[in-house]
């Protein structure tokens, strides 16, 4: 059982929802990532989504898209993501990592050493936003192959035909984005993910996480009764860019709002 | 020429296949909120390109509103100046607007209308496009916002200010290199944000399927014309046929009619910049390698990361890191010869076109005359070359200006 598999399972016994973080990986600096993550687990983190930073975030709002000028700014390539993967692991064997990010430092690597080194370094599972499954036909054994994770997106405008084919490619979670827009875009309407959720279960078994817009304890609290994990990502990515002088502060602030949500979305 | 007469070419009607590749390049990589608007624009232009109302209506915007057919004129002095082929220059600096742009946004905002979207959006690198898509707005009654990166804002003042005439509005964006990829990248955004009621006018032969086939049918109206016009006034196909490349879309609408003339060679002339050795350059196709952005697989100007690179060029309009994805597979079949000039280069080509025919060509155009000047020496007196002289270089005369020393 992979250990996104695992994870979900145990979250199901326990009656619990995912909490499920986003940063970027190297913002504001290479030595910041893996403290931040293991604070992050600490503070009752299931998943965590690493953000692979790209010149060019097309899916990204400003939060984010700072983020990766931070991240590269510092000199952070993908090769640098996964060597602190490997350096989490280290400390950590049972919390999945996915790698969040563009298709295009993928390409340039190739898609097979990618997926070698995602093995090699504890990687759980790839989310590529610029890869729908219509153009991962030759790819996506690679990765299957190797017991690694391909996430997708599932998005307001999806129908229920592609939802369809989405499922079928993808392992692990489904990541339905809760709102039209880029990261950290405006508040969500929990009834509409509410009744979007309930139609992507009738379409397919894999466990839902929901991400876009999740802002705070309350609105974690809000979408975790209607999904099967929240996903939070600009909100802490914010810690990054208020503290990129005092380092230091990021991980203990990035582990308080979770903890904050954590207590939220377990509270009976 | 660049294949035996004997080998028969591919079909290049049947390119992009369903999926909107053409070979190993273009497709659709997008975010998912982005796929259902696109498949929606796929099969409503689908629908459409073969209808022959939406074919009328078109060609007549493009007759009586855009000034179309645009002439074919036969440089004699250049000609006779650069002693060689002769050349002739297809002129659609004379169309309204002053660039071939507003073929391709006339095309797409009969799109817009049937498809009842209210609110249009563009990207803009020198301005034409935007100002060809703040004009079919106007004309349209449509709502119109323009991104632009905040470099160029500051280097075609006059095409910002005609927008705002226009009645669009004018958004800088002021993030990674602040030049077109970055406009674009700020338009997918608003695109993603507004996708119910927004069109997103691309203004090149890149981004994800269908816009490099669509942008293509819209621009062929270049070549189609060149076509029949060089068979009645040069009495025979031409010999070469010479276009600059940004995005690519005046390029592949003067080439496409023309591929399967197999005597017919193709030159797609990129911008060195201060010279491809240098770095400093916008030339993909030149100097760079495949990867995905925008929507499409092509060739990218990238670092070993893959993170995508500043590009450089005098001309805005050629100032992009992308190539349109046809162009890419053009390239690799060995149909079109991709070449390059750089910013001396393609300046003394404006002021030699200038001075010698009366003409201001745009920088970007320029760069295709300047390769041509090497070319036409090279060829015999009854030989022709068909030069797209894609914009007039009215927006440009403040940069050559600066670069005179001289301040207005």
């Amino acid at each position: 059982m992979s250990r996104i598999e695992a994870c979900f399972a145990t979250l199901k016994e326990q009656q619990r929802k995912a909490l499920i973080p986003y940063i970027t990986a190297g913002d504001p600096s290479k030595t910041v990532t893996v403290p931040v993550m293991h604070a992050m687990v600490e503070a009752g983190a299931d998943v965590i989504e690493l953000g692979v930073p790209f010149s060019d975030p097309m899916a990204d709002g400003p939060v984010i898209q700072k983020a990766c000028e931070r991240a590269l700014a510092a000199g952070t390539g993908l090769r640098d993501v996964l060597a602190m993967v490997t350096e989490f692991r280290r400390d950590n064997d049972t919390t999945p990592v996915v790698l969040m990010g563009y298709l295009n430092p993928v390409e340039i690597m190739g898609y097979e050493r990618f997926a070698d080194a995602c093995v090699d370094a504890g990687v759980d599972g790839v989310l590529m936003v610029d890869l729908p499954p219509e153009e991962c036909d030759d790819v996506a054994p690679l990765f299957k192959s190797r017991g690694v994770d391909l996430i997708f997106l599932i998005a307001p405008t999806t129908t229920d035909a592609r939802i369809s084919r989405i499922a079928a490619a993808a392992s692990g979670y489904l990541y339905y984005v809760s709102l039209k827009g880029v990261t950290g875009s405006a508040s969500l309407n929990v009834e509409e993910v509410a009744r979007r959720v309930e139609t992507i279960r009738n379409l397919a078994q894999l466990p839902i996480g929901v991400g876009f817009g999740i802002k705070d304890a309350q609105s974690a609290r809000a979408v975790s009764q209607v999904s099967d994990g929240v996903v939070v990502g600009s909100a802490l990515v914010n810690q990054s860019a208020e503290n990129v002088d005092t380092p230091d502060r990021i991980a203990p602030a990035v582990a308080a709002i979770l903890a904050d949500m954590r207590a939220a979305m377990d509270k009976q | 020429m660049t294949q035996s007469s004997e080998s028969s070419g591919p079909d290049y009607k049947a390119f992009p296949d369903q999926n909107g590749h053409f070979g190993r390049f273009g497709g659709r990589f997008v975010s998912e909120t982005l796929m259902a608007a696109l498949d929606e624009l796929d099969v409503m232009y689908r629908r459409l390109k073969d209808d022959p109302q939406f074919q009328a209506d078109f060609d007549y915007d493009l007759a009586h509103y855009v000034g179309r057919p645009s002439p074919l004129y036969l440089a004699e002095r250049w000609t006779k100046q650069l002693g060689g082929a002769r050349i002739w220059l297809k002129r659609e600096d004379l169309n309204h607007t002053g660039a071939h742009k507003v073929n391709n946004t006339i095309g797409q905002a009969l799109l817009a209308k049937h498809m009842g979207k209210k609110r249009v959006i563009a990207e803009t690198g020198a301005g034409q496009h935007g100002v060809a898509s703040a004009t079919v707005a106007a004309r349209l009654g449509l709502e119109c916002h323009v991104f632009m990166g905040e470099e160029d804002i500051r280097r075609q003042r006059l095409n910002v200010y005609r927008m705002k005439l226009l009645g669009a509005n004018v958004v800088p964006v002021t993030s990674g290199s602040r030049t077109l990829k970055d406009a674009m990248n700020e338009a997918m955004r608003d695109w993603v944000t507004n996708v119910d009621d927004t069109f997103y006018i691309i203004g090149t032969v890149a981004g994800p399927h269908p816009y490099p086939m669509l942008v293509r049918d819209f621009q062929s109206v270049i070549g189609r014309e060149a076509r029949e016009q060089s068979l009645k006034q040069a009495g025979k196909l031409p010999d070469a046929l010479v276009a600059c490349v940004g995005g690519g879309s005046n390029a592949i609408g003067l080439f496409h009619p023309f591929l399967e003339d197999r005597d017919v060679a193709m030159y797609g002339v990129e911008a060195a910049g201060d010279g491809i050795d240098t770095g400093r350059h916008a030339a993909p196709l030149s100097a760079g390698r495949p990867g995905v952005l925008h929507g499409n697989r092509t060739y990218l100007m990238e670092d070993d990361n893959g993170q995508i690179i500043e590009t450089h060029s005098v001309s805005a309009g050629l100032d992009y890191p992308g190539v349109g994805p046809e162009h890419s597979w053009l390239k690799d079949i060995g149909r079109v010869n991709y070449v390059s000039a750089d910013d001396n280069e393609a300046l003394a080509a404006f002021r030699e076109l200038t001075c010698v025919e009366g003409i201001m060509p745009a920088l970007e155009s320029a760069h295709a005359l300047a390769y041509a000047r090497k070319l036409a020496p090279q060829m015999d007196a009854d030989q022709d070359i068909i030069i797209n002289l894609s914009g007039r270089g009215d927006k440009d005369i403040l940069t050559v200006a600066e670069i005179d020393g001289i301040h207005f």
